[in-house]
């Protein structure tokens, strides 16, 4: 049975109308940028250099941009219906794993799109369980028993790491379902239920979609509410919006200011994940999981092709360097 | 004072022709774990000691460790915080990233602050960032959380095989020795990957996350070479657990006012903070 057809598959139709989301649209009264394909904000000759300090982090695409649900917010623009960036093959990814033990790699991330909805995904966090430590960044709504009982299998049984990062944009229906859609907090919750019951402690990544989201306060409400689904050692980990994908019709994009100007703090260059981590999908390896969309991010095939610096020359880099966004778990 | 200095002997081997050396880290200001692992490893008939830094914070009066490791002859190196108290800096720059693992980092690194006597900074400044020894043939390279960084955090369950040999590659060493992160692992690498030797000796400063309020370092014996190339397989690799007066210390700290949260460490050997660092493998072992 295909993982899509399993439960709580949501298409675009499920989602809320602009009218249902959060409080009001913003005032835009600054010139956007266009924000699909994303383009790079600066020539690379007017922009900061990144040295590349070898691969420590292998993120995946392993679903493309496949996705169960569709995120107002989502910086990628994933969903049920988007294909544009194909879902990997086996071959694919023991090339990349291979090639990434050569290069001394530290940890692989998988993402998508939704990774689990992959028809081999247990088998493929099984294998590179084998080679390194394993964060998947899931939405959390294939998480049934079952599925749960082999995320313990595979917690308990390797000798590296696995991290669950699970998605959730609230701690009521209220706040989550308007921006990750109809249906998705109870299924969610579920999912969280399930992991707890296997002992297991997902981080809960939340994203700032409306200000004060990540407020002490609400750092400490949402570290409560874990542990009242049951999650012992509960985490919570905030990631700011990033202003691109579907966000840009949800409130604005970035704008034309938004980018990096170097000399760099070498503080700065130490903390950027790019400096020592790529994306890979089924045909490329790009800067960095952001970048998915923009043409220039592209860096070859081969993770080999890949090991060399980047130019900052996206508004996105603005929010990693400005903000302090670290794709890390 | 009736106890050995351990370098004193430094070259003189066993006589086996063996070299016998105590490693540990992360005193954190545990005036009475240091001298009960210094008597362990002498016990263990080591002849020498290193201490791969972090001698301040968490703990109580942290001038009383300065002189236990300048009478008992310990190499020491610099830790990230023997770095930012040496030089006053703002933070102890442990690379903690949640909000909660930086709220007792502040409490701690401000008593330590507060409390290191003037005299002792320039010491701090001083001590060398890393140390580099050969032991019967072997290229040894000490660190404090990674060759790489000083606050890097290594932990065993996110490391693979392949980084760790690309970090004995990168830095020229068959035997690498770190801390920073508090628990005590060890991996021999395979030939796969070139061999060599990774440990991380844990800190003496506080429990492993274990529930035993024990302190952990290492003890490492090499053997003379048989002849042929230097090989790790002539390491022998201990990692000891050591009881001390674990009591004493949190009325120490409780009279120090202390957060209790540190006491609580102390006492049941389970980490109450820094729980953010941990990878959900290690933090699994614990209660917290």
């Amino acid at each position: 049975m295909s993982p899509l057809s399993d439960q709580a598959v949501l298409t675009e139709t499920d989602l809320p109308t602009e009218n249902a989301s959060a409080g009001p649209p913003q005032p835009t009264p600054r010139r956007h940028l266009p924000v699909y394909p994303v383009p790079s904000a600066l020539p690379s000759t007017e922009a900061c250099e990144l040295p590349f300090f070898g691969l420590d982090t292998l993120w995946l695409q392993l679903t493309g941009t496949l996705c169960n649900i569709a995120c107002r917010h989502c910086f990628i623009t994933c969903g049920p219906k988007e294909d544009r960036v194909p879902m990997m093959t086996w071959p694919r990814l023991r090339t990349l794993l291979a090639e990434a033990e050569q290069l001394g790699v530290k940890e692989f991330y998988f993402t998508g799109g939704e990774p689990m909805l992959h028809p081999d995904f247990f088998e493929v966090i099984a294998y590179t369980l084998q080679r390194g430590p394993v964060h998947v960044l899931t939405n959390g709504i294939l998480v049934d028993a079952a599925a749960a009982q082999r995320f313990r299998q595979l917690f308990f049984g390797s000798r590296y790491s696995l991290e669950l990062r699970v998605s959730l944009d609230g701690m009521t229906a209220e706040e989550n379902d308007p921006v990750r859609g109809r249906g998705t907090f109870a299924t969610i919750v579920s999912g969280l239920t399930e992991l707890a019951r296997q002992q297991l402690s997902p981080v809960i990544t939340v994203v700032e979609h409306r200000e004060g989201l990540a407020a002490q306060e609400a750092r400490q409400a949402f570290l409560a509410f874990a542990q009242s689904l049951g999650l012992k050692q509960p985490r919570v980990k905030f990631l700011p919006l990033l202003r691109l994908g579907r966000e840009p019709k949800r409130t604005h994009g970035y704008h034309h200011e938004d980018v990096v100007r170097g000399p760099l703090d070498e503080a700065v260059v130490q903390s950027l994940q790019c400096n020592s981590s790529r994306l890979a999908t089924e045909d490329a390896v790009l800067t960095c999981p952001l970048l998915l969309d923009a043409p220039d991010a592209r860096l070859g095939t081969t993770l080999t092709e890949a090991s060399r610096p980047i130019h900052l020359r996206w508004s996105a880099c603005h929010t990693c360097v400005s903000e302090g966004l670290s794709c890390r778990t | 004072m009736s106890h050995l200095s351990l370098s004193s002997a430094l070259p003189a081997p066993t006589p086996t022709g063996a070299l016998r050396y105590a490693i540990f880290g992360g005193i954190y200001n545990n005036y009475l774990s240091l001298p009960a692992v210094l008597d362990d490893a002498q016990r263990c008939g080591a002849q020498a000691a290193f201490c791969l830094g972090d001698l301040g914070g968490f703990g109580p009066h942290p001038d009383r460790v300065f002189p236990i490791l300048r009478e008992r002859e310990v190499v020491v190196m610099q830790g990230n915080y023997d770095h930012s108290i040496g030089h006053q800096l703002a933070d102890c720059a442990c690379g903690y990233t949640d909000p909660r693992d930086n709220h007792y980092a502040r409490l701690s690194y401000a008593y330590t602050q507060t409390k290191t006597s003037e005299r002792w900074l320039p010491y701090l400044r001083e001590l060398p960032p890393l140390l580099r020894q050969t032991w019967h043939g072997l290229r040894i390279h000490m660190a404090h959380g990674s060759p790489r960084r000083v606050s890097e955090f290594l932990w065993e369950s996110q490391c693979p095989d392949a980084f760790l040999a690309r970090l004995l590659r990168q830095f020229q060493a068959d035997v690498l020795l770190v801390t920073h992160s508090g628990i005590p692992w060890l991996r021999r690498l395979p030939a796969s990957v070139g061999g060599g030797l990774v440990v991380n000796v844990g800190a003496i400063g506080r429990p492993a996350n274990d529930g035993h309020t024990g302190v952990w370092y290492a003890l490492l014996t090499i053997a003379p070479p048989a002849g042929g190339l230097p090989s790790t397989d002539a390491i022998t690799v201990e990692l000891r657990r050591v009881d001390y007066d674990y009591q004493r210390l949190a009325a120490d700290m409780r009279a120090e006012q202390l957060p209790e949260e540190f006491i609580e460490t102390i006492t049941t050997g389970y980490w109450t903070t820094c729980l953010e660092i941990l990878p959900s493998k290690e933090r699994s072992l614990g209660k917290h």
